[in-house]
C-alpha cells in the first residue's frame, strides 16, 4: 500500500538499474541519514555512542569489506583481524611520522597499505580454493600478529609494545584521542562508513561487482568468458582489504584509543565473518543486520539482567551471554541461512504487495 | 538498514538513558566498580584477584558500614581481559561516577590512561600497567604502587646477584614472558644492565596462543643453560611454564618470577616444584583479623563466590591488598576534602597521600601483611621493597629479608620513558594541584 | 654471506654439534604432532562423513576433558567420570545432529561451518558456566596414566622422554588403528564409508544419515576427550588449550582434509617441523616463530598439491 512502485516508470537503463529503484527506498534511505546524522548526535548519550554505535559502525564496515571477498567474490577468508591491524599499524606510523597532515587524510591512505599487504597473501587464491583457503588466510592472520608484537619499528619502540593515539583535529575540533567527544567521533566515523558504504555499493552493482560474482558462480566458466581471474581475484583482495584496513585504523584511533596486538587477534577475525554470514553473504546491508546481531545483541543482554533487576553475578551474564549468542547465531542460520538480508528483502517483497497479495 | 538502526536505536536509546538515570546514586554511597574477569583463557589468574578484591569491600560494607560511615556499591563488571570489553565496562560505569577504575590487564590501562584526566577518574594499575606512570608530574591521574615490573626486575637480578646487580656479571640471564606488552616492558632495562653489567641476555617469548605449547621454548633453555631464568608470565602460561620446568629438571634454584604466580598454579606441578620461587610485597595465609572478618562475614553468610581454601593464596592476598589500597584512598579523600561521599577528583587526591605504614596496617587488622607504603605527588608508586618466597610443597616460605629496587640505574630510564610517552603523545602538563605537604 | 651462513650452515653445525638436543627437538615435535593428529583427526572423521569442517573440535577437547575433571572433583570416581563424560559427549553428539544438523541439511559448507562456530561459542559458555573458568589438573593419577621420565644416554648427551608422552603415542596409535579396523571391517564403518563416498547413493541403499552422523559426532567426541586427556596433563585443562586446537588446521590442509593417514602424517610433519624451524631458525628472527610456521609450511605444500597430500585430487567441472 505504502510501499509499492506503480506510476514509477523508468525509462533508461541507468534507471533500472540505479541502487535505489523505488521511491520509498529512497525516502527510506534519506530518512535513515537524517536520523543516523542529526538525531542520534543529538539525542545519543556518551555510552550509546562509545560503546555501540561507534563499534557498530566500525564492525559493519569491516563486514562490508570482507563481503566484497567472501560474499561476492567466494574467497573464504581468515585473516581479516589481521588486515585491520595492517591499517591500524599503517595508520600509527603514518601519523607519526608525519602529524602535520590531517589524520582523516592517513586514515584514508592507511587502506591502500592494507590493500597491497591484501595482494601478497591473495596470490595464493589463484591456486586454492575453499577451506583451503581459508588456512592461508590464516597464515597471513598469524604472521602478521607475529609481525606486530615483534616488530619493533611498527609501534615506534614503545617500551609497552603497544601503539597509542595522539590527539588530532579537524577544523580546529578533537577527532581522535580522549579530547575528542564521542559524538565528533560517532561523526567522523558515520561519514567515512557511509561514504566507503556508498563506494562499495556502486562497485558491486557495476562491471566489477558482476566480473566478482562471475567468478564466484564458477571461477571456470568466468575464465572461459574472458575474466581474468588473476586480474578479479586479487582485485577483490586489494579493495577488500583496502575497507577493512580502514576500519581498523578507525578501531584504534576512534574506538580503542591504544591497541596491543592482540587487538587484533582470531576473535576478530571470525567475528567479522560471522558478520557478514549472520547479515547474509552478498549483501552491503547486511553487514550492517550482522553488526547489529553480534555487536549490539550482546551488550544489550549483558545490560538485561541488571536493568530488570535480577542480581546475576557478571561473570556469569557473561557465560550467559556467549551461551545465548551461540544458541542465536543456529538458530539464525536455521531461520535463514542466507542471512538477514534475505529476510530483508523477503519482507520488502511482502510489503510491496500487501494488503493484497493475490 | 531501517531495522538494524530502529532496533538500536530503541535499545540504545532506552540504554543511554536509563543508565544514569537508574544510576542516579544517593549521595550516602560511593561508587566502586571492579574490573574482573572469571572468564577466559586468564581466568585462572583473574578469578582469586576478583574475590580478593570484593571480599574485602564487602567486609567493610558488613563490618563498618562501608568507609567513615559511607556504604561503598561494589560493582563487578567482566571484561574476560578483553580489551573492547573492559572498554565497555569503563563506558558502562562511567555515567554512575566511579571514584576509581581497576582494569586489571595492561592493555586496558594503556587505553584509559588518556581518558583518565579527561573523565577525572583516578587509575589503580597496582604494580601493572605502564611503568612510567609511576611519575605523578607527569601523570597525575595513574597510580601503580607498589613497585613497578622495572623494579620487580631489579630486585630479581639484585637477589639472584648477591645483593647486587654485579654479581651477575658474565652470567647468562634467561627472560621467559609473556609475549605482550606486560612480558615486554622489562626488556629495555634488561638490555641496559646486560650491557653495562656485562650479562648474556637470553630471550624466550611466549606468545598467547601457545601459552600451554611451551615445549619449544624449554628446548631453548635447556640448550642455553642460563645461570638464572627470570619469569614474567599470566593466566594458564604461568602452571605450564612451572610444569615444563619440573619436566626439564630445570634446577629451581635458578627459576624465579615475577609476583603473579599463584599457589594453585605451582602447586599443578607436584612435588618438583618445591623450591619455586617469586617475588611478592605482601603476606599469604589467612592469619590476619581482616581475613578472619572476611571468612566471618562474607564467606560465612554467603555474600561471595569464594571457596574456602582460596583465602590467603597469593592471589587472593593480593586483591585484598589492591582493595586495602582502594578503601585507604578514600579514606585519605574523606580525610583532606572532609566530605564523606567523595568523588574521583577527591580519590585522586587520596591516592596520592598514602601512608601505610606498619601502625596503619595493624589498625586495619593485617599487622605485617605488606611494608610499608607512600606515596606522593610525584611518586605515585612508592617503589617499595619485595621479597622472595619461596614454595615448599604446601605453602609460601619468605625466603629474602626486603629488597629495595636499584633506584640509580631504574630511575633515569623511568624518566625516558615518562618524558618519550608525554612527548610523543602531546602529553599536557600537570595542572592538578598537590596536597602533600 | 653471514646472512647465509646463519640461515644454512649455523643451524646444521649445531643439530651435528649436539645431537642430544636435536634428538630431543625432534620427540618434542612428534609428541606435539601426535596431538596436533588426533585433534585434525576428529576434524577428518566429521569432514569425511558429513561435508562439515566442525570447527566446534577444538572446544569439545576442552569442553570433554572439563567435564571429565570436573565429575572427578565433585568426588565421582574416575573411572565413572569417564564413562560419564563419554555419555556426556555421546549426549553431545545426538544434541548437535537434531538441533544444528538436520535443521541445515543441504547447505552451503560455510553455513555449516557458521554453526559449528555457533556451537563453539555455546560450549564456551556453557562449560565456563557448569565448571568455571578456573584451570584445573587434569587426574593423570586416578587413570593410571604414568608420570615421570626415562632418561636416555644417547650420543653422549642425554635424552628424556615423558611417560606420559609415550603413552599418548601408544594410544593414538592404538586408536588410529582401532578406526582404521572399525571403518574397515564393520558394518557401521562400512556404511560411513559409503556416506562419506555420495550422501545420496548411501541414503538410497538404506544407509541412516542421522544415525551415521550421530557416530561420527560421537567418535570425534571420543577422540577429543582422549586428546583432551593428554594435552590436560601436559599443562592444565583450560579454555586457553581451545586456542592450540588451531594448529590442527594446517595439518588437516596438509594431510588433506578427507584423509586419515593424512591426518597423522600432517600432524608430525607439522609438529616435527615447527620445533626444528622454532628452535635452529628461530634465533634469527627474535623467536615465536612457531605461531605462523605451520600455516607457512602447510602453504608451501599447497601452492604444489592444493589438495593436500593425501586429499582426493578435486576435479573441477563446468
Amino acid at each position: 500500500m505504502f510501499y509499492r512502485e506503480a506510476g514509477q516508470y523508468k525509462t533508461t537503463y541507468a534507471a533500472d538499474m540505479a541502487i535505489f529503484p523505488i521511491r520509498q527506498d529512497r525516502f527510506g534511505v534519506a530518512l535513515i541519514l537524517f536520523v543516523a546524522f542529526v538525531i542520534i548526535p543529538a539525542f545519543g548519550g556518551p555510552f550509546f555512542l562509545n560503546t555501540m554505535m561507534i563499534p557498530f559502525l566500525i564492525l559493519s564496515l569491516a563486514g562490508i569489506g570482507l563481503n566484497l571477498l567472501t560474499g561476492y567474490t567466494d574467497l573464504l577468508s581468515l585473516g581479516t583481524g589481521a588486515f585491520m591491524g595492517v591499517g591500524a599499524y599503517a595508520c600509527y606510523k603514518l601519523e607519526t611520522a608525519f602529524p602535520q597532515v590531517n589524520i582523516l587524510v592517513w586514515i584514508v591512505t592507511s587502506g591502500f597499505v592494507s590493500a597491497a599487504v591484501g595482494v601478497a597473501f591473495g596470490l595464493p587464491s589463484l591456486r586454492i580454493k575453499g577451506f583451503y583457503l581459508a588456512v592461508a588466510t590464516l597464515a597471513a592472520q598469524f604472521f602478521l600478529e607475529w609481525c606486530f608484537s615483534r616488530v619493533p619499528w611498527l609501534v615506534n619502540d614503545n617500551d609497552s609494545g603497544a601503539i597509542e593515539v595522539p590527539n588530532a583535529t579537524l577544523f580546529g575540533v578533537f577527532v581522535t584521542g580522549p579530547n575528542a567527544t564521542p559524538t565528533t567521533r560517532y561523526l567522523v566515523a558515520l561519514t567515512i562508513v557511509a561514504a566507503l558504504a556508498w563506494i562499495a555499493s556502486n562497485i558491486v552493482h557495476g562491471r566489477i561487482g558482476r566480473m566478482w560474482m562471475a567468478v564466484r558462480d564458477m571461477d571456470i566458466a568466468a575464465q572461459l568468458i574472458g575474466i581474468r581471474l588473476l586480474n578479479a581475484k586479487l582485485l577483490a583482495f586489494a579493495v577488500s582489504s583496502f575497507i577493512v584496513g580502514v576500519a581498523g585504523a578507525l578501531m584504534v584511533f576512534l574506538w580503542l584509543g591504544a591497541a596491543e596486538p592482540a587487538a587484533f587477534n582470531i576473535d576478530l577475525s571470525f567475528e567479522i565473518l560471522f558478520i557478514v554470514i549472520i547479515g547474509g553473504l552478498g549483501s552491503i546491508v547486511g553487514a550492517f543486520f550482522g553488526a547489529t546481531v553480534m555487536h549490539l545483541m550482546p551488550i544489550a543482554l549483558r545490560a538485561l539482567p541488571p536493568m530488570v533487576g535480577l542480581p546475576i553475578e557478571a561473570a556469569r551474564v557473561d557465560q550467559l551471554t556467549t551461551m545465548i549468542t551461540g544458541i542465536l547465531i543456529v538458530v539464525f542460520l536455521i531461520a535463514e541461512p542466507h542471512g538477514l538480508a534475505r529476510l530483508w528483502r523477503t519482507a520488502k517483497q511482502k510489503l510491496r504487495v500487501w494488503p493484497f497479495p493475490y | 538498514m531501517k531495522r538494524s538502526l530502529l532496533k538500536s536505536l530503541v535499545g540504545g536509546i532506552a540504554l543511554g538513558l536509563a543508565l544514569p538515570a537508574g544510576a542516579a546514586l544517593a549521595d550516602d554511597s560511593i561508587y566502586v566498580p571492579l574490573f574482573t574477569y572469571r572468564t577466559g583463557p586468564f581466568a585462572g589468574s583473574g578469578t582469586p584477584i576478583a574475590d580478593g578484591m570484593h571480599d574485602y569491600l564487602a567486609m567493610l560494607n558488613a563490618r563498618d558500614g562501608g568507609i567513615g560511615g559511607v556504604k561503598l556499591v561494589v560493582d563487578e563488571c567482566e571484561t574476560g581481559y578483553d580489551t573492547k570489553k573492559g572498554l565497555e565496562c569503563y563506558d558502562s560505569v562511567k555515567p554512575k561516577n566511579p571514584v576509581l577504575v581497576n582494569p586489571w590487564s595492561t592493555g586496558i590501562t594503556l587505553s584509559l590512561i588518556p581518558k583518565a584526566a579527561v573523565d577525572k577518574i583516578p587509575i589503580l594499575s597496582m604494580a601493572y600497567g605502564l611503568s612510567a606512570s609511576a611519575k605523578g608530574d607527569v601523570f597525575p591521574w595513574v597510580f601503580n604502587p607498589p613497585a613497578t615490573y622495572w623494579d620487580g626486575l631489579s630486585e630479581i637480578l639484585k637477589s639472584a646477584g648477591g645483593g647486587s646487580i654485579e654479581g651477575l656479571k658474565g652470567k647468562t640471564v634467561g627472560y621467559l614472558y609473556f609475549d605482550a606488552g606486560f612480558g615486554k616492558e622489562p626488556i629495555p632495562l634488561f638490555q641496559t644492565l646486560a650491557k653495562e653489567i656485562g650479562f648474556s641476555l637470553k630471550l624466550y617469548p611466549v606468545a598467547a596462543a601457545d601459552m600451554q605449547n611451551q615445549s619449544s621454548k624449554w628446548l631453548d633453555i635447556r640448550r642455553d643453560k642460563p645461570d638464572l631464568l627470570v619469569m614474567y608470565g599470566w593466566g594458564a602460561m604461568n602452571p605450564t611454564a612451572i610444569k615444563e620446568a619440573v619436566k626439564a629438571e630445570f634446577p629451581m634454584d635458578k627459576f624465579i618470577s615475577i609476583w603473579w604466580p599463584n599457589d594453585a598454579d605451582v602447586a599443578a606441578a607436584g612435588d618438583g616444584a618445591k623450591g619455586f620461587r617469586e617475588l611478592n610485597w605482601h603476606a599469604t595465609g589467612a592469619n590476619f583479623p581482616a581475613l578472619a572478618d572476611i571468612q566471618k562475614l562474607v564467606i560465612g553468610t554467603g555474600q561471595s563466590q569464594t571457596p574456602k581454601d582460596e583465602v590467603g593464596s597469593v592471589l587472593y592476598n593480593r586483591g585484598v591488598y589492591n582493595s586495602v589500597l582502594i578503601a585507604e584512598a578514600i579514606a585519605r579523600a574523606q580525610a583532606i576534602t572532609g566530605k564523606k561521599a567523595v568523588t574521583g577528583e577527591d580519590v585522586r587526591r587520596g591516592l596520592e597521600n598514602l601512608d601505610l605504614d606498619a601502625a596503619r596496617f595493624k589498625a586495619l587488622g593485617l599487622e605485617n601483611f605488606a611494608g610499608p607504603l607512600k606515596t606522593t605527588c610525584l611518586d605515585h608508586n612508592s617503589h617499595s621493597a619485595t621479597f622472595v618466597q619461596q614454595w615448599d610443597g604446601a605453602k609460601w616460605v619468605k625466603a629474602s629479608d626486603p629488597i629495595g629496587p636499584d633506584t640509580a640505574r631504574v630511575r633515569p630510564l623511568l624518566d625516558e620513558a615518562a618524558a618519550n610517552y608525554a612527548q610523543k603523545n602531546a602529553w599536557p602538563v600537570r595542572s592538578e594541584v598537590c596536597d602533600n605537604k | 654471506m653471514d646472512l647465509l651462513h646463519a640461515v644454512f650452515v649455523d643451524p646444521v653445525a649445531q643439530m651435528i654439534s649436539a645431537p642430544d638436543l636435536l634428538a630431543q627437538t625432534v620427540w618434542e615435535g612428534f609428541v606435539a604432532g601426535v596431538l596436533y593428529a588426533l585433534i585434525a583427526l576428529g576434524f577428518v572423521l566429521i569432514y569425511k562423513a558429513s561435508g562439515v569442517f566442525n570447527f566446534a573440535q577444538g572446544i569439545m577437547m576442552v569442553f570433554a576433558a572439563l567435564t571429565l575433571v570436573g565429575l572427578a572433583e565433585k568426588g565421582v570416581p574416575a573411572w565413572i567420570a569417564l564413562g560419564l563424560t563419554i555419555a556426556v559427549m555421546y549426549g553431545l553428539a545426538v544434541g548437535v545432529e537434531r538441533l544444528v544438523l538436520r535443521p541445515l541439511v543441504n547447505q552451503p559448507d560455510i553455513i555449516l561451518l557458521m554453526a559449528t562456530l555457533g556451537v563453539t561459542y555455546f560450549l564456551i559458555g556453557f562449560g565456563e558456566l557448569v565448571f568455571g573458568g578456573n584451570p584445573k589438573s587434569m587426574i593423570t593419577k586416578e587413570l593410571f596414566l604414568p608420570s615421570g621420565a626415562i632418561n636416555l644416554a644417547l650420543f653422549g648427551g642425554r635424552v628424556q622422554l615423558q611417560k606420559l608422552d609415550i603413552a599418548a603415542a601408544a594410544i593414538a596409535i592404538v586408536m588410529v588403528a582401532g578406526l582404521a579396523v572399525f571403518f574397515q571391517k564393520t558394518r557401521i564403518g562400512r556404511a560411513l564409508r559409503a556416506v562419506a563416498d555420495d550422501h545420496q547413493a548411501a541414503l538410497s541403499v538404506g544407509v541412516s544419515l542421522d544415525q551415521i552422523w550421530v557416530i561420527v559426532w560421537f567418535t570425534a567426541g571420543v577422540v577429543a576427550l582422549a586428546t583432551g586427556i593428554f594435552w590436560g596433563a601436559r599443562s592444565d585443562v583450560s579454555f586457553a588449550l581451545q586456542v592450540v586446537s588451531l594448529k590442527a588446521l594446517p595439518v588437516l590442509i596438509l594431510g588433506g582434509l578427507t584423509s586419515v593417514p593424512g591426518a597423522i602424517v600432517g600432524g608430525l610433519i607439522i609438529g616435527v617441523g615447527e620445533k626444528l624451524g622454532e628452535f635452529y631458525w628461530g634465533p634469527l628472527l627474535g623467536g615465536g616463530i612457531e605461531s605462523w610456521l605451520a600455516y607457512i609450511i602447510a602453504l608451501v605444500f599447497l601452492l604444489f598439491r592444493p589438495q593436500g597430500l593425501f586429499g582426493e585430487k578435486i576435479i573441477e567441472r563446468i
